[in-house]
């Protein structure tokens, strides 16, 4: 295989094991035996690209994409960060999509059925692609908590869901921002999979610079892919 | 001190608006589905069902497809001959949709991309319940002697490879290419960290 700068392996110090037991969707879904180390061919170094043509101009604003009648309900927020890898180097122009519940902690989503109201004037869904910066930034409504069914009283702490892409289909990475200072985290079994000193990179900071006055309140959420290496890896 | 990589987290149950949109009948326009064509190429059908350890199929997952064209080029600027056939090469399908929770993909059969690898694609998983995606490869069966000279299939051996290779079967509308992914038991699939 010729000698071409390839990815740095995925960081198991930081991303949490596929068996987590207290989550206890993971036991019959876990692989049980261990993942076959593959080298990195052009398969792994290349990925899908999508361009800013790729996104709508409100798709970054779910406040306005599923507006019909009125804004919808509850606390306006801004979502902004950059995403870097691990050498600190921006990833310009690499799609993020989220995903979230509304302010009642409701998904829009037939499967859903937690006793809160769907909010006609909001979907949840939103995209967005980094500037050559890496940065990005949403508006939307910060998302409520919700119970579900993994253990007697277990409610999800407030969080969006992010996907993101990066330079190769090595880099994808589909994850989860928190909101800082929710009592809920340290009782929710999938933010507690992380392994403990790495749970703070997945929660958000409140930041007086991103919010805006008299309009909403900014929060900054910084994401990490993995870096590069100057040959792939050979098993 | 260095960055540290974001954690993965699960793409829960509830993706079907923010990911496959259009597929689950949201009004909201989808990036990307779960086709892909080829002017003057014959197109193919990739069909299959994720089982979960007790055997049941998974009805909550997501499945991406990353392939190169049929002449064996990735539409990605680190592919040095380029493609030139506006081939995009990344589908998606979550399995809620389809009786079964079958996952189905319209594309056409990638050509071999010229290192000695026999033709594959790159198939990336998520579910509720999965901390962490997982990738893995899809081979065909109708690529015999070029399975047989692939090294990741030979570095694997025979006794799990089979969990890599779509059987091929002719259908009315052209070949389908039958390709199931076991999390767990004694067909566990064969996953991949690369
Ligand atoms: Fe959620």
């Amino acid at each position: 295989m010729a000698a071409a700068e390839g990815f740095a392996p995925r960081d198991w110090d930081s991303h949490p094991p596929y068996l987590s037991p207290d989550y206890k969707s993971t036991p019959l879904r876990a692989p049980t035996k261990p993942l076959v180390i593959l080298p990195q061919s052009l398969s792994e170094l290349t990925g899908p690209v999508y361009g800013q043509d790729a996104v709508g101009p409100l798709d970054h604003d779910l406040t306005k994409l599923a507006a019909k009648t009125a804004e919808p309900n509850g606390e306006r927020i801004i979502v902004a960060g950059q995403v870097r890898d691990e050498d600190g180097r921006p990833v310009p122009n690499i799609l993020l999509e989220v995903w979230q519940p509304n302010a009642a902690g409701r998904y829009n989503h037939d499967d859903d059925q937690h006793d809160a109201p769907i909010d006609p004037n909001f979907l949840g869904a939103g995209r967005c692609v980094t500037d050559d910066q890496g940065r990005y930034r949403f508006i939307t409504i910060k998302p409520g908590a919700y119970p579900w069914g993994n253990h007697f009283n277990a409610w999800r702490p407030n969080h969006i869901h992010f996907s993101l892409f990066g330079p190769s289909i090595l880099t994808r990475l589909i994850t989860q921002m928190y909101f800082p200072g929710d009592p809920l985290l340290e009782l929710d079994p999938i933010f507690n999979g992380v392994p403990a000193a790495s749970r703070q990179l997945l929660v958000s900071k409140l930041s007086i610079e991103l919010s805006e006055p008299e309009w909403a309140l900014g929060y900054e959420f910084n994401i990490c892919l993995r870096g590069r290496l100057a040959t792939p890896l050979e098993t | 001190m260095a960055p540290k990589q974001t954690p993965s987290q699960t793409i829960g149950p509830y993706f079907s608006y923010g990911l496959t949109p259009e597929q689950y009948g949201y009004d909201y326009k989808q990036l990307v589905g779960n086709t892909l064509a080829e002017d003057g190429v014959e197109g193919i059908t990739i069909r299959g069902q994720v089982f979960d350890g007790n055997g049941d199929s998974v009805r909550d997952a997501v499945i991406e497809l990353w392939q190169a064209d049929s002449q064996g080029r990735y539409a990605h600027a680190r592919d040095p001959r380029g493609s030139n056939t506006g081939f995009g090469g990344f589908a998606r399908v979550g399995t809620g949709t389809l009786e079964g929770h079958f996952f189905e993909f319209h594309t056409v059969k990638p050509g071999a991309i010229g290192d000695g690898q026999a033709p594959h694609i790159t198939v990336v998983v998520f579910m509720r319940g999965l901390l962490n995606h997982v990738y893995t490869r899809l081979y065909f069966s109708d690529e015999a002697a070029a399975n047989g000279a692939d090294p990741v299939l030979a570095q694997i051996g025979p006794d799990r490879c089979g969990t890599l290779i779509a059987q091929r079967q002719d259908g009315a509308d052209g070949p389908v290419y039958q390709f199931d992914i076991h999390m767990q038991g004694d067909r566990e699939t064969v996953f991949f960290d690369a």
